[in-house]
């Protein structure tokens, strides 16, 4: 299978306030299609992990790959232009633009990506609706939904350029156990029928158990 | 493009959204901008009025003979105290005429220069006017009516009957008015003036001359040049005064100069003669771009704080916009776009507002017996200032966005995101 994302020797360290060496020489692979989970106690680095292999955070050592292509050391506005088109988000809190609509703001980063008509773009975007049963929202504004809608909506535009690797922060750490359900089965549906990677940085048990891999982090390290 | 557009469609939501706050910013700009069209038109208008109030009726180069010591008295060209420390006691201006020697050829040349306009000859004297026992002092100047209206607007300064008369009528005068006042004289009337010589001459008024200086107008009468030579039983080439308008008026000194060396005549140039009216210019166009600058600021801030405020409010967009794929340029280039919707639309009704108070004060009523030709405030219409305006709204509300915007672009998402 290929290897969607792979991280060599990272290192980073945290300055503030007292040097702290958070993550240690971690290797890492992700092959497409694999649904990760990693797992670890609060302070293990394992966000910190994340943001490294998301591209958002640069201050590090080591080399990230992205789809056999190093981002390493790329400036800011080719990285921001990877993750537009290769990487989705979905994080704990939802992160919708609460002045526009549903479906404008799954639109967004299809309209920076900008290789679509406006049409396509909207075309795209209901179909993602749709696909997450939540297309009767679309013209609603965004802050006028509930929130497991809400962290549907952010999948939904996560998923608009269809990336390779959708990464997750928590994405159910704030939703009750029957929409963390309802995520979850989002994600295992993309990463079966889709061939979609995912990586998903999560507290619940539960849900790490259902994914094809659990990536266990301890102290700033990978412990299996 | 089309990213732009989505950029702007997001700057565009931002503003509506903080309508009111969006709104006072602009109302900020907009008085700042009313303010300074309506105090430069004002300003200037104020200006070219008391501009012309003088500099309509002063010669660019006026030349003639001034009566003055000689710079070298005979003691000096003695050989013998050459090198002696010689004082002279009461010095005594030298005897000479007040005519302008051989001031017809003299024109005749000025009029060839192809810098000047046009070389006027004027006779001035003193004489009496004679009412009853009473005799008034004053001068009467000798002038050709025709050209004096075309190039000095003299026109303008004739308050009753028609300068042109002065020519089509013999031994006539243009009265000034504060003689006619305190002669109780009308046109028609008829006037005796006693010239220094001791001849009197009754002349006809044919109009009221009023400069709108007091001064002059207790004084001074015009005539027609025979006249004039008449009254100072002088011939045909008897001039006093050459009055010269120029096409560029900064060649002025160096003309003054040229004729004074060439001729041996006094000339006094628009700038030596008027020096403090340039000084007024300047104040008061320093005045109007202090005020209006300081009301620009004040508008800046009102920005500034707006687009601050609306960066920490925006806070979470901006981390997701920027975990989305839009880069810091794009971020910043959202706020300073607002910052130039404000500063647009702000400025774009600053120019109707300015527009209409300087139309306002246009039509205000403003008579003034000092100035015969001014019946409303003078203000000055200059397509100019609105696209200085408009320029000004522009750069200072850019200015303002800026720090502001160079704000958001450094905003680490990863910070705000884990930090929630």
């Amino acid at each position: 299978m290929d290897i969607v994302l792979e991280a060599r020797h990272i290192d980073k360290y945290f300055t503030k306030p007292v040097e702290f060496h958070v993550l240690k020489d971690i290797n890492l692979e992700v092959k497409k299609g694999e649904f990760t989970s990693v797992m670890g106690k609060s302070g293990c680095g394992k966000s910190t992990l994340l943001y490294i292999l998301s591209t958002m955070d640069t201050d590090y050592k080591g080399e990230l790959f992205l789809n056999g292509e190093l981002t390493t050391g790329l400036d800011s506005n080719r990285l921001a232009h990877i993750r537009n088109k290769y990487i989705g988000f979905v994080f704990q809190f939802h992160y919708l633009l609460s002045e526009f609509s549903v479906l404008e703001n799954v639109m967004l980063p299809a309209k920076k990506l900008g290789e679509k008509s406006v049409e396509e773009i909207k075309e795209d975007a209901m179909l993602k609706l749709k696909m997450l049963e939540i297309d009767n929202l679309a013209m609603k504004r965004a802050n006028r939904i509930s929130g497991g809608e809400k962290q549907r909506v952010a999948i939904a535009r996560a998923l608009i350029n269809d990336p390779l690797i959708l990464m997750g922060d928590e994405p159910t750490g704030n939703l009750d156990s029957q929409n963390a359900e309802n995520v979850f089965r989002i994600f295992k549906k993309l990463s079966d029928e889709q061939g979609l990677s995912l990586l998903v940085v999560t507290h619940d048990i539960d849900f790490a158990d259902k994914t094809d891999r659990i990536i266990l982090m301890g102290d700033g390290t990978i412990l299996d | 493009m089309n990213q732009k557009k989505v950029l702007f469609t997001i700057a565009k939501t931002h503003l509506l959204t903080k309508f009111r706050q969006t709104a006072t910013a602009a109302l900020g700009v907009t008085f700042g901008i009313g303010a300074y069209i309506t105090l430069v038109c004002f300003m200037t208008g104020l200006n070219k009025m008391l501009d012309d109030l003088v500099l309509n009726q002063t010669p660019h180069v006026h030349i003639y003979n001034e009566i003055e010591p000689s710079e070298k008295q005979p003691v000096s060209l003695y050989k013998e105290f050459e090198n002696a420390l010689n004082t002279v006691h009461s010095i005594k201006p030298k005897q000479s005429q007040v005519r302008i020697h051989n001031a017809l050829p003299i024109i005749d040349h000025l009029r060839k220069d192809e810098n000047v306009l046009c070389a006027l000859p004027q006779v001035r004297t003193q004489v009496f006017y004679v009412a009853g026992s009473i005799e008034l002092g004053g001068t009467i100047t000798g002038i050709n009516i025709r050209e004096e209206v075309e190039y000095f607007n003299f026109g303008d300064y004739v308050v009753d009957g028609d300068p042109v008369d002065l020519k089509n009528t013999d031994n006539s005068i243009l009265l000034g008015a504060g003689i006619a006042e305190t002669m109780s004289l009308h046109i028609g009337d008829r006037v005796q003036i006693t010239s220094t010589g001791g001849t009197i001459f009754p002349l006809k008024i044919v109009g009221i001359f009023q400069s709108g200086i007091a001064d002059v107008d207790n004084v001074r009468s015009f005539t027609t040049i025979k006249t004039a030579q008449r009254i100072v039983e002088g011939s045909d080439n008897y001039i006093t005064d050459i009055n010269l308008k120029l096409n560029d008026i900064s060649q002025a000194p160096t003309i003054a100069r040229t004729i004074e060396r060439q001729f041996d005549l006094k000339a006094i140039d628009i700038n030596e003669a008027n020096a403090q009216f340039e000084t007024g210019t300047t104040i008061r166009n320093l005045i109007t771009y202090a005020v209006s600058i300081t009301l620009l600021i004040v508008a800046g801030f009102g920005i500034y704080n707006i687009l601050n405020m609306l960066i920490y409010e925006k806070m979470n967009d901006i981390a997701i916009l920027k975990a989305t794929g839009f880069s810091g340029k794009d971020v910043q280039l959202i706020f300073i776009m607002q910052a130039l919707i404000i500063g647009i639309v702000g400025g774009i009704l600053g120019l109707f507002l300015g527009m209409g108070l300087a139309h306002l004060i246009d039509g205000i009523a403003f008579e003034t017996e000092a100035l015969p030709t001014i019946t409303t405030y003078p203000v000055n219409h200059n397509p100019w200032f609105y696209v200085i305006g408009i320029t000004f709204a522009i750069v200072s509300t850019f200015l303002a966005g800026y720090l502001p915007s160079q704000r958001a672009k450094r905003v680490d998402p990863v910070k705000i995101i884990r930090g929630q």
